[in-house]
């Protein structure tokens, strides 16, 4: 009798538990926005940047149609099934009403569909693979897509270094790497150069010494790596202990100081095409909110962190346009973003859900991302 | 191909594979005397990496007295897994220790997670390993003259130990027969803690190297370097400790050379290893140097 006595003061214990968070919630209501990102694993530095910066902007403007924002984390290991997963837990279990995320285009690709299904709003800060939003309606970017970044590298690879000779090693675990590698190759042999080295690696690797050799037997004028920071730190190492002495071109996924620690001086002047550069800030919330960013973290802003204050940014400037939080509403809103002046330049998404921008062209200068020029499509 | 390409290619492969063979000494070492493949061989190679790091970064120690401070620390670790998860299931069936083996591994790699946080970091390469030489057209890194000259320094104090002291024939015995061995009077649980202290230590002199030679570190940078050891170790024939050498050699110099000879297959050089892993399992389970299996 005692022990069902206890079981008793404890169910009701429990109950009065829910009772009260229920009530709390009735009174505040805010509105959920779930984040997907890769907070741990092999991309770790893009999703720790983007959510600073999603952060910040939620300090910046934490209500939107008079109701609290309230953020709700879900780390995807840098992995496509966790991805997945969590964009499943985000609408089923924590009910959001617009996602933000994934940082990498193939984990996207994977939590893409879920949200694409339960009619939940996502935008990307930073999947720039052309697939990513292909028959998606209800996912968007606020980056510009690797088709553009790709042409543009191989521009200036040709007429600004003149190289006419290009080699390549290309991730192709990532749907990123390849997809880019592809538009870049392509746009280079139509500007009239040769790819005389194509060379393959994965996610991970740490020697690269065997491309590396074969490339330097290519004698290449530019040496292009559409893949992420550490694989590109570690394949400069071995360039510069190798002696291959060529301009190395590098992409947005670039854009993280790990790159610098971990290639320190064998980095320098590895030029890549990028989201965002302090120096290149446009508009009054650039403004903004790189002193925020600066008061907050302490560090300067950067590429990442700035597209995930654009994703947060974006995604209330729909909920307040639609006037509702109600997914097929913010979604029409998304599909009609214009002019919208966010952080990293003037954003307009189109109903195929991808952003037309500018992009920024870098190179790494006395341990430090410098800025080189503004690309306009 | 021309000939300095080749060589080139050789010496990329050489420096690779002594790495692999550096790494599967410690895994062979523990599986030969205790027949425990011990899957967080990888993982506590990691924690040795991360430990001569903080060593150089936080206690802003000369790489001298870190990198061996944080060897002794390793091996410190390897007894604690031994005591913590090994020896409470040292009786049971083999299948129940190599689960357990399976759960350390993901046990240190999240507690890496948490505490070192999942972003790389760079590691320091200190001047004496970072010069680089040239012969001809041909370079490599200090560091890869280095490699080969630690791993077979520990080839031979790893195989003095085992062959040539009173703690190694007890080691020998007890891969005999343990019950046996117990009877005898040798305290079976301390030979086994010695054997965990000098295999995580070999694990973590290989792990510092390859954190010089690949200068960046994460918790999960030991899985792929643990599953390529495990790979030269049964290539080698896992339990023999020269085999294992021999084992890293012919897989890194199979990799480079397939990069080198079909770069369009460059992705698939982790195929290479795992491929070669099933066709000796398939043809010769006890691998180039192993011994017979008893009937």
């Amino acid at each position: 009798m005692k022990r069902f006595i206890v079981v008793l003061m404890a169910l009701f214990l429990v109950f009065a538990a829910f009772g009260t968070a229920a009530a709390a919630d009735k009174k505040a209501e805010p509105v959920r926005i779930g984040i997907y990102l890769p907070m741990t694993g092999g991309v770790a530095a893009y999703g720790q940047m983007e959510y600073a910066g999603v952060q910040v902007a939620n300090k910046m403007k934490p209500t939107v149609l008079g109701k609290p924002v309230e953020l709700f984390l879900v780390d995807t290991k840098s992995d496509k099934i966790e991805a997945a997963n969590a964009v499943d837990r985000l609408i089923k279990k924590e009910k959001v009403k617009a996602i933000i995320g994934e940082a990498i285009s193939g984990n996207t690709m994977a939590g893409g569909p879920i949200a694409d299904k339960s009619k939940v709003p996502m935008v990307s800060p930073t999947a720039t693979n052309p697939l990513v939003t292909q028959n998606r309606e209800y996912v968007f970017r606020v980056c510009f897509i690797d088709p553009f970044q790709g042409e543009m590298a191989a521009k200036y690879a040709f007429e600004v270094l003149g190289a006419r000779k290009a080699a390549m090693m290309i991730d192709i675990a990532q749907d990123y790497c390849v997809g880019l590698g592809n538009f870049f190759a392509k746009s280079f042999i139509k500007q009239g150069g040769k790819i005389v080295a194509m060379t393959y690696c994965q996610t991970g690797d740490q020697d690269f010494t065997a491309q590396l050799s074969t490339i330097m037997a290519a004698k290449p004028d530019v040496l292009y790596l559409p893949n992420y920071y550490t694989e590109v730190a570690l394949t400069c190492k071995q360039a510069v202990e190798l002696g291959l002495k060529v301009p190395v071109f590098t992409a947005d996924g670039a854009q993280a100081p790990e790159l610098l620690s971990i290639g320190g001086k064998d980095v320098e002047g590895v030029i890549l095409t990028a989201h965002f550069a302090k120096e290149a800030a446009a508009t009054d919330l650039a403004r903004q909110y790189i002193e925020s960013y600066k008061k907050e973290t302490g560090k300067d802003a950067s590429g990442f962190d700035a597209l995930g204050a654009d994703a947060y940014f974006v995604i209330l400037d729909a909920m307040t346009r639609a006037k509702s939080t109600d997914g097929p509403k913010v979604r029409e809103a998304l599909a009609s973003t214009k002019n919208f002046n966010g952080v990293s330049g003037i954003i307009n998404i189109g109903p195929d859900g991808n952003a037309v921008k500018s992009l920024v062209l870098l190179h790494v200068k006395d341990g430090d991302f410098k800025y080189l020029a503004t690309v306009n499509p | 191909m021309e000939f300095s390409q080749l060589a080139q290619q050789l010496i990329n492969g050489l420096s690779l594979g002594s790495l692999y063979g550096l790494i599967a000494i410690g895994y062979t070492m523990v599986y030969g005397i205790l027949r425990l493949i011990n899957f967080a061989h990888g993982d506590v190679m990691m924690m040795g990496c991360f430990f001569a790091f903080y060593g150089i970064m936080i206690f802003s120690l000369p790489w001298w007295v870190s990198f061996p401070i944080a060897i002794a620390l390793t091996a410190l670790l390897g007894i604690l897994i031994d005591r913590g998860a090994y020896r409470p299931v040292r009786n049971a069936p083999r299948i129940s220790a190599l689960i357990t083996a399976i759960g350390v591994s993901f046990f240190l790699e999240n507690l890496g997670l948490v505490i070192f946080g999942g972003r790389p970091k760079g590691f320091p390469r200190p001047d004496i390993f970072a010069g680089i030489y040239t012969i001809g057209d041909v370079r490599f890194l200090g560091l890869s003259i280095w490699v080969p000259i630690i791993a077979l320094g520990l080839l031979l104090v790893i195989l003095y130990l085992v062959y040539r002291t009173r703690v190694g024939r007890a080691m020998r015995c007890i891969s005999y027969d343990m019950e046996t061995t117990r009877l005898m009077g040798v305290d079976v649980n301390r030979i086994v803690a010695i054997t965990f202290a000098v295999g995580s230590a070999a694990a973590a002199a290989g792990g510092i190297l390859w954190a010089m030679k690949y200068p960046q570190i994460n918790p999960l940078m030991g899985v792929i370097p643990g599953l390529k050891a495990f790979v030269a170790a049964v290539l080698g024939g896992i339990g023999n400790v020269v085999g294992a050498m021999l084992g890293g050699l012919i897989l890194g110099l199979a990799e480079i050379l397939l990069v080198a000879f079909r770069p369009d297959l460059s992705g698939y050089r982790d195929a290479i290893a795992f491929g070669i892993l099933i066709l000796i399992l398939l043809f010769r389970p006890t691998g180039l140097m192993g011994e017979k299996l008893p009937e």
